[in-house]
């Protein structure tokens, strides 16, 4: 569904340097498939998903969706940012159909689809509260509702659980898990933890530092539906400590 | 509230037993006795005072809102504003106030004018440092939603700079009566600034303090009211300087 063919992404920096982000990275995600973005901060992976996303423009190389260059942001596209991002003056409901509202979507049974999906990750009855009486967690909740209202095909996430406490961390995995067998779509997923990634991916793309590079593409073969508790299989074990090596170097993987 | 009515009481007892010539201090029994004695007359004073405030008012946020849009639309377009701005706040109001009159006439018109150019400086700043003050992930969430930049304006930075529009408004409303005083010293007819003048050139002192009082109630009512109007129609704004009062 995804081809990302030879994308270098450079920055140019006050002083008028070029930094460069990302350097030929070609990768293909297939229709449904769940895939992660590991790397040592700094090496572009959330640059890389905006690439995606039509947020940024590639400076070479091109990014295709089912065959159409991504020019612009798509409406078929759902995102889900590192901080929740809700609108402080709209109530949770409002903030869940901001997509269709601005993309002029909005028909008879949108509130229907937002409430259901409210309810599907546990926000029932919290439709008129506003982000600030929210949980961090809770607001996390709404801004994956707001990605899906539009029913896309594609889902991209920045880092969406980083700055969650533990407990509500492995909660929201499960619920993400939950809701992407539900409502098969294709996750592009950026995340610093190696188990969370492996959690999560059927995939797991692995960037080199700066500028970044896939260093390896690592399949994750843990049986589905996957629940917390499975990390000593071997199944888990071997992605893990691959992408452990590909990230710090074979000394470091060692060390318990 | 109790404070002031200590302040009165002290500034009673003090002119009482100290015998405080009145044309210096006058007591504010004086004071009330001398301003009520004429209710219509005071009342119509009043009137024409708050008038060319909110006039004032009202004329600042309607040239502030599209400037300051203008301001943060482009870096070319705020260099180019920007400077004129600087300079409408640097000629100092009390000195253009009888030019105006010169140029605009002896109506309400030059008293709209001076109020305004004393209001609407804070208010553009204000609004100008919200629309800007978006966090870069708000914006991005409207480009993923196909916003242009009207829509973006409307639906985003605007509603995030409406705790900033009401801070810049607190400001403009206070500095709006000072402006409208100002220009009632220079040109007027009536309003509680020609009556201060007035009184005092005829030594009429206590009439003087009550219009004065009068103007510093108006201020903090008028003040009030905006605060009202944002706790009532913006519920969520933080008001990042709510008063304690």
């Amino acid at each position: 569904m995804i081809e990302i063919e030879n994308v270098s992404k450079h920055f140019v920096s006050r002083d008028r340097d070029r930094v460069a982000a990302l350097t030929n990275v070609s990768l293909s995600i297939r229709r449904n498939e769940f895939v992660c973005l590991v790397g040592p901060s700094g090496c572009g992976k959330s640059t890389l998903l905006r690439l995606v996303g039509g947020l940024l423009p590639v400076s070479q190389g091109r990014v295709l969706i089912d065959g159409r260059p991504v020019a612009e942001p798509r409406a078929e596209t759902g995102i889900v940012f590192q901080s929740p991002t809700l609108l402080p003056w709209a109530c949770v409901l409002d903030n869940v159909l901001f997509p269709l509202k601005m993309m002029k979507r909005v028909t008879t049974d949108s509130s229907v689809r937002a409430k259901r999906l409210l309810k599907l990750v546990g926000l029932e009855g919290f439709e008129g509260k506003y982000p600030r009486e929210l949980s961090g967690g809770m607001q996390m909740r709404a801004g994956i509702c707001r990605a899906l209202v539009h029913d896309p095909d594609l889902l991209l996430m920045d880092e969406p659980f980083a700055a969650l406490d533990a407990l509500t961390r492995e909660e929201l995995t499960l619920e993400l898990m939950r809701l992407w067998r539900e409502q098969p779509k294709t996750v592009l997923f950026v995340t610093h933890s190696i188990p969370e990634s492996v959690m999560l991916a059927d995939r797991v793309v692995v960037l080199s530092p700066r500028p970044g590079r896939v260093a390896d593409i690592v399949p994750v073969e843990v049986p589905r539906p996957r629940r917390f508790g499975m990390e000593g299989l071997d199944e888990f074990q071997r992605p893990a400590s691959r992408i452990r090596e590909l990230i710090f170097g074979t000394g470091r993987s060692a060390v318990h | 509230m109790a404070a002031i009515a200590g302040l009165f009481l002290v500034w009673e007892a003090a002119c009482q037993s100290f015998a405080v010539p009145a044309y210096l201090i006058p007591a504010p029994s004086a004071i009330w006795k001398e301003t009520s004695a004429l209710p219509a007359n005071v009342a119509w004073h009043t009137l024409v005072t708050a008038k060319t405030v909110l006039l004032g008012f009202i004329v600042s946020v309607l040239v502030s809102l599209p400037l300051a849009v203008l301001l943060t639309s482009s870096p070319v377009v705020a260099a180019a504003i920007y400077p004129l701005l600087v300079l409408t706040q640097a000629i100092p109001k009390v000195a253009l106030a009888p030019i105006l009159v010169v140029v605009l006439g002896t109506s309400e018109l030059p008293r709209v004018v001076v109020t305004f150019l004393v209001a609407f400086f804070p208010l553009v700043l204000s609004i100008a440092s919200g629309l800007v003050s978006v966090p870069p992930e708000l914006i991005e969430l409207g480009r993923a939603c196909r916003a242009n930049r009207a829509t973006e304006l409307w639906r985003i930075r605007l509603p995030y700079a409406v705790p900033f529009i009401f801070s810049g408004l607190k400001a403009a409303i206070a500095l709006a009566v000072v402006g409208a005083v100002v220009a009632e010293f220079v040109n007027a007819d009536a309003g509680l600034g020609y009556l201060i003048q007035t009184s005092t050139a005829f030594f009429k002192v206590q009439l003087a303090w009550g219009a004065l009082i009068i103007l510093s109630i108006m201020g903090i009512v008028l003040f009030q009211i905006v605060v009202a109007i944002e706790r009532i129609f913006f519920p969520w704004s933080p008001g990042i300087d709510k008063p304690p009062l």
